[in-house]
């Protein structure tokens, strides 16, 4: 209710912001994609996943590539884009999903590396650390166009809300009730029959297929991708959005976006030491956020 | 493809595998312990590159310069261990969001104290020069590291190995509940290998600042590695530290030389690829 609340409270004021608001806004409804992907591996199947910049990347790399390149549309650009992801959370799933805590964490860690390192090395396709520039906002037909910033937001709000639906009612699935069986015990479901594998697994490719559905939105408000996009600073950040909001609820990893997203844009404006307040925040995050925000994920003590 | 090439870069990939051995024994040895993933073990190397130079800059003295830059972070890793992470015990998301804090908060003071310029240290001259033996071209500096590497290896070997705080210490790698039941202080041995890692990784970063210089953004650049190795070897194992950096720096450096490209991926999809294999890495039992 409150989430639905947001959207139209955020619906209704938009036409009276000024641009930069307005923009942070469409920030806020891609990161919350994103981050709202993260939390059915985090939050519902209790998988701390350190590499979810790699899907989100490699669909905006595959948006920008597609879109100034082959001069690609709205259709070709988001079905490659998430296809794209998908593949890669389905190829790194497979090797991921062996392992459990820490090692998944350091493993998709270092999954997330090699997109990364394709994106800053292998020049020929992605330009390396200079980016790919000028990625054009696709053309709907619709007699608003993209390139301006409230027909964009409304985009993404629709996008956003799109993705929360979809993610909500995979959540209350019988699927989705099983991750959450799957992240208080996975003997236990085993024991009951579930194939445990296979639901982590799947957990993992859709969470990599919505990651890419907010990479793709991202490419094309950004106009710009680059190594930033996979790197791995992105992939914690992401973790603290959802950490910050609460794991396992999927308003929380959105309020954690906006939290963020306005938190990173209005310190970078009034001090350069933005890092150092951002470091600041992640600790406070830990120290003194209630245990409940966290509890979630609380491994296992030996 | 001559012989000139490949014991060149045999060399260099040896040689830059003796630095991550620098690097990652230390966050294989606090992961064993303390099972805590620390990403800002990179920014140890960082800034002990960055005290070393400070310390050239007065003293002009290397050696200085390397002690200075292990112990500057040993305190800093103590104080980190003691203040902060170890009321994380056991709260995997708690540790990575808070060493990311950490991480944030180095890279930002040492712009802010160092600014934003690549710096190098530049060896003392006993260090510097190459040996020419045969087809390859040795600079004497990365025989200085491989030396050292192998000697901090075979002490810690020795350390772990023989002595009676070792045995405490692969009791706590091995269960530090029943270490800590039969009367081994876990905590402090804790304490113990996260101030030896933190000044490792530093000591590290003074002998890496020789010939990887020491910049802005380094410590984000050169934890993957230390993860790698770390994942390869298996986590809380020197024997793995060893092998899994010596793979590495292997990997990178005919990755780089051979297909620039594809470099990174050349050294990741390995580590894929072992890992389907054996999850737990080459070493690890856990």
């Amino acid at each position: 209710m409150i989430g639905v609340g947001a959207l139209v409270a955020a619906a209704a004021v938009a036409p009276t912001l000024p641009s930069y608001p307005l923009t942070l806004l469409t920030q806020v409804a891609i990161m919350a994609i994103l981050a709202m992907s993260l939390d059915i591996l985090l939050g519902y199947t209790g998988l701390p996943s350190l590499g979810h910049a790699a899907y989100f990347g490699t669909a905006a790399y595959a948006v920008g590539i597609l879109a100034t390149e082959r001069q690609a549309g709205f259709l070709t650009c988001l079905v490659a884009g998430v296809l794209l992801a998908t593949a890669a959370a389905a190829l790194f799933g497979l090797v991921a999903i062996r392992a459990t805590g820490t090692y998944f964490l350091m493993i998709t860690l270092a999954l997330g590396m090699v997109v990364w390192g394709l994106a800053f090395r292998w020049v020929s396709l992605t330009k390396g650390d200079n980016g790919i520039a000028g990625v054009p906002r696709p053309d709907l037909a619709l007699p608003w166009s993209l390139a301006a910033p409230l027909p964009f937001f409304y985009f993404a709000l629709v996008a956003a809300a799109l993705a929360w639906a979809a993610l909500g009612t995979l959540a209350r699935s019988p699927f989705g009730l099983t991750l959450q069986g799957i992240r208080e015990s996975e003997t236990r479901m085993r024991a009951l029959g579930y194939d445990v594998w296979l639901h982590k697994y799947l957990a993992f490719v859709i969470s990599g297929g919505f990651a890419g559905f907010a990479g793709v939105l991202w490419a094309w408000y950004n106009g710009f991708v680059s190594p930033v996009d996979v790197q791995l600073v992105t992939s914690v950040e992401t973790l603290l959005m959802v950490a910050l909001g609460g794991p396992g609820t999927l308003a929380g990893p959105a309020l954690g976006a906006a939290v963020i997203v306005f938190l990173k844009n209005f310190v970078s404006v009034y001090t350069k030491r933005w890092l150092l307040i951002l470091g600041a925040v992640y600790i406070g995050v830990i120290l003194f956020a209630p245990r409940g925000v966290l509890g979630a994920l609380r491994a296992p003590r030996r | 493809m001559t012989a000139e090439f490949w014991v060149t870069q045999t060399f260099n990939g040896l040689s830059y595998g003796a630095l991550l051995f620098l690097l990652a024994s230390g966050l294989s040895l606090i992961f064993g312990v303390m099972r805590v993933v620390n990403l800002a073990h990179g920014s140890y190397f960082m800034l002990g590159g960055y005290v070393g130079l400070s310390v050239i800059w007065r003293t002009g003295s290397y050696v200085l310069a390397l002690v200075a830059g292990a112990l500057a972070l040993a305190l800093v890793g103590i104080a980190m261990e003691r203040l902060f992470l170890r009321r994380l015990s056991g709260q995997t998301l708690g540790q990575v969001l808070m060493t990311v804090g950490f991480a944030l908060i180095f890279q930002d003071l040492a712009l802010l104290i160092w600014g934003g310029d690549p710096y190098s240290i530049r060896p003392p001259s006993m260090l510097a020069g190459v040996v020419t033996a045969g087809p390859g071209r040795f600079p004497v500096y990365r025989i200085f590291i491989v030396v050292v590497a192998v000697v901090v290896g075979a002490a810690l070997w020795l350390a772990l190995d023989r002595t009676r705080v070792g045995a405490m210490i692969r009791a706590a790698v091995d269960d530090p509940e029943m270490a800590q039941g039969i009367g081994i202080r876990v905590p402090r041995i804790s304490l113990g290998i996260f101030a030896l890692g933190a000044a490792l990784a530093a000591f590290g970063g003074v002998v890496g600042a020789g010939f990887l210089g020491v910049y802005p953004g380094l410590d984000f650049e050169i934890l993957p590695y230390a993860f790698v190795v770390v994942i390869v070897g298996g986590l809380g194992s020197l024997p793995g530290a060893m092998v899994g950096s010596l793979l590495v720096g292997l990997l990178d450096n005919f990755g780089k030389a051979l297909f620039p490209e594809l470099s990174y991926f050349t050294l990741f999809a390995p580590m894929a690829l072992i890992l389907a294999l054996k999850p737990t890495g080459l070493f690890g039992r856990v």
